[in-house]
């Protein structure tokens, strides 16, 4: 297990997530197994994996909201597992916030726009007098006219209104750690982009550190400067977002990268292609490798060579 | 003899509420070719789902106001209830949107594939379940699927079972409604170009491929036919399409797709200013005229459609000015 390394803001350790179910909590699901990652200021981490890699649990596991089965999560040198009092839990919120799918099921049908601003700034105390400057200055900051906006109902907002609503809100606190979990995957190619760019924008200007968890690889290469594929729980490829891209390793991460539809170049359609293969290419790929484990193949490019 | 199967004319379908009329499929005219997949994309709420609805649902609260739509020659609006029902499944088949959410949870997929053809007068013989078992070994699955209920399938087999259930009677025209959406990567690629195969194969005559996802069509819609709030706005070729799109809203779609090797540090993509207009009751008028950059007095009447060439045709005032004045 490798130090957590000096200008991180946040660090992930072995980080592992047993779910049991079943009458007698016997059925064991690995949802997460030993990853580790750093997430520093001012970049955008992409978290990339299919349904049922694990990627929303580790969101969840960054924002307390399950416990780990093991591994730590190191928030500024203090790890969270030992945040034990609200008070102390409301502080990590105020630097820890996530922002989810579906905009449309986040918000109270029945508040208006100032009222679900008002709970939150409300809630965490902050003091009152320069309350509504803030809060329009925060709407301002994700492009949103106040003015047009604190007074409708979430049914009276688009899917991206919304969704930048949600991300204003965390600017209400002042968040060093975002953590984006699909949040483009509802909305239309045309106005998806303009989000995009809004989390870099915020990234940049503010020194903040996105973990951005997506299944669409475009989008990730697009946003981030660094990226984490997952299969099956594990990590099996990281690094800088264009040396992985470029040159990828793992079977699973090649396998990925054949598949994603791009408008430059077609699918081979000769070419047998058949998800299930994968399967049995990554068991392949870790017995020729047996023992290796992660390694580091070039500056900032780490693989899964096998599974220990 | 048309080589079409089927042919759209000034088709407009709209749904009745108690404010007024929602326009959402409005004077739009396409063919679909024998042996074609037609591609048909938008955003959300610009009608294509409800394309599909009017082609096979007929049911209120949509209701036609207008135009003709001839399936293998035959007019299929004013076609009795009971007759159509004889062309579904074999004649024409959909796949709607979320089929994978729609299977009985206390049925098995043989229970599920009997009732269903059954329903449609066919019986479900052993002849017809050694076809089902045939096909499903071409999307890679075995027989033991039959004795399985949808729980027990992942969503990329839940979706390769309705591929090979909705097209089990060799229909000549299939409409796709967003059969990748819900899919990860891997299996969009599998589910999409197995659609491509089993028309090259002759299991399916023509298809109608919808979806919100243009890098998708490009991988295997032979042509392409853009859609924004209820208008048809740009059709042609493919790669034309992708490659050289001439409506001001195709181009600004296409500019907005991230792609592997673009990078916000490299290049700053750029979305569509604004949102879709209502349908509700909506006027007279190039429909993108408020989001558009070439807009002016002109638009506030509705193009029509024009010809580029033969095979391409779009519906903007400006088409040419904005060629001469991107290529300037």
């Amino acid at each position: 297990m490798s130090v957590p390394s000096s200008d991180s803001i946040l660090s992930v350790r072995g980080l592992t997530k047993v779910f049991s179910s079943g009458v007698f909590r016997r059925t064991y699901t690995v949802a997460v197994k030993d990853v580790s990652f750093d997430m520093k200021p001012g970049t955008i981490l992409s978290l990339i994996g299919e349904s049922g890699s694990g990627k929303t649990t580790i969101g969840k596991l960054i924002l307390k909201l399950i416990r780990p089965t093991s591994g730590q999560i190191i928030f500024r040198g203090k790890d969270i597992a030992e945040i034990k009092d609200k008070e102390q839990l409301r502080d990590y919120y105020r630097k820890v916030q996530g922002v989810f799918q579906d905009p449309f099921a986040t918000f109270n049908p029945l508040y208006r726009v100032d009222r679900v601003f008002n709970v939150v700034y409300d809630s965490f105390g902050y003091d009152p007098t320069n309350k509504e400057e803030k809060i329009r200055q925060v709407l301002e900051s994700v492009n949103l006219d106040p003015d047009r906006t604190l007074g409708k109902f979430p049914h009276q907002l688009s899917g991206g209104q919304l969704q930048r609503l949600l991300i204003a809100r965390t600017l209400l606190m002042d968040v060093d750690i975002l953590i984006a979990d699909e949040v483009i995957s509802m909305l239309d190619a045309s106005t998806r982009i303009g989000i995009l760019n809004l989390l870099v924008d915020l990234c940049k200007s503010r020194g903040m550190s996105v973990l951005f968890i997506t299944h669409d690889l475009n989008l990730g290469y697009y946003i981030s400067d660094y990226t984490l594929i997952m299969y099956k729980g594990r990590l099996v490829e990281k690094g800088d977002t264009k040396k992985v891209y470029q040159n990828p390793i793992h079977p699973y991460t090649k396998m990925l990268f054949k598949s994603v539809p791009d408008i430059h170049s077609k699918w081979d359609r000769n070419e047998e292609f058949l998800p299930e293969h994968v399967v049995q290419e990554v068991k392949e790929f870790y017995s020729e490798n047996a023992g290796r484990g992660f390694e580091e193949v070039e500056k900032d490019h780490v693989v899964l060579f096998s599974d220990l | 003899m048309s080589e079409n199967v089927l042919e759209v004319r000034n088709l407009r379908a709209y749904y009745k509420i108690l404010k007024g009329e929602v326009k959402a499929v409005d004077d739009i005219t396409f063919d679909v070719s024998k042996g074609e997949i037609l591609g048909v994309a938008g955003e959300s709420g610009c009608g294509k789902s409800t394309l599909a609805s009017a082609l096979i649902a007929r049911k209120p609260p949509l209701h036609y106001i207008s135009g003709t739509v001839k399936l293998l020659g035959r007019d299929i609006i004013n076609m009795p209830n009971e007759e159509f029902r004889k062309m579904r499944l074999r004649n024409i088949s959909l796949i709607p949107q979320y089929a994978l959410d729609a299977f009985s949870p206390t049925k098995k997929i043989r229970e599920f594939i009997t009732d269903l053809v059954r329903d449609h007068g066919v019986k479900a013989d052993r002849k017809l379940m050694d076809k089902v078992v045939e096909r499903l070994q071409l999307v890679n699955l075995d027989s033991s699927v039959l004795d399985r209920y949808s729980i027990e399938l992942s969503g990329g087999m839940k979706q390769r079972v309705i591929l090979i259930i909705s097209t089990i009677l060799d229909p000549e025209f299939l409409i796709a409604d967003e059969i990748t959406s819900a899919l990860d990567v891997s299996s969009q690629r599998f589910v999409a170009t197995m659609l491509a195969n089993l028309r090259d194969d002759g299991i399916i005559g023509s298809s109608m491929f919808i979806t919100h996802d243009l890098s998708v069509l490009y991988q295997i819609a032979d042509r392409i036919l853009v859609m924004y709030a209820g208008n048809l706005v740009e059709i042609g070729p493919t790669d034309e399409i992708i490659k050289n799109p001439r409506h001001p809203y195709t181009r600004a779609l296409i500019a907005s797709l991230p792609q592997v090797g673009v990078q916000y540090k490299d290049h700053r993509l750029t979305g569509i200013e604004g949102t879709p207009p209502s349908l509700l009751n909506i006027g007279e008028g190039c429909r993108f005229r408020y989001r558009c950059p070439y807009a002016t007095a002109k638009c506030e009447k509705s193009p029509s459609l024009e010809r580029v060439d033969s095979q391409h045709q779009i519906s903007c005032w400006y088409w040419k000015e904005i060629e001469s004045d991107v290529s300037a």
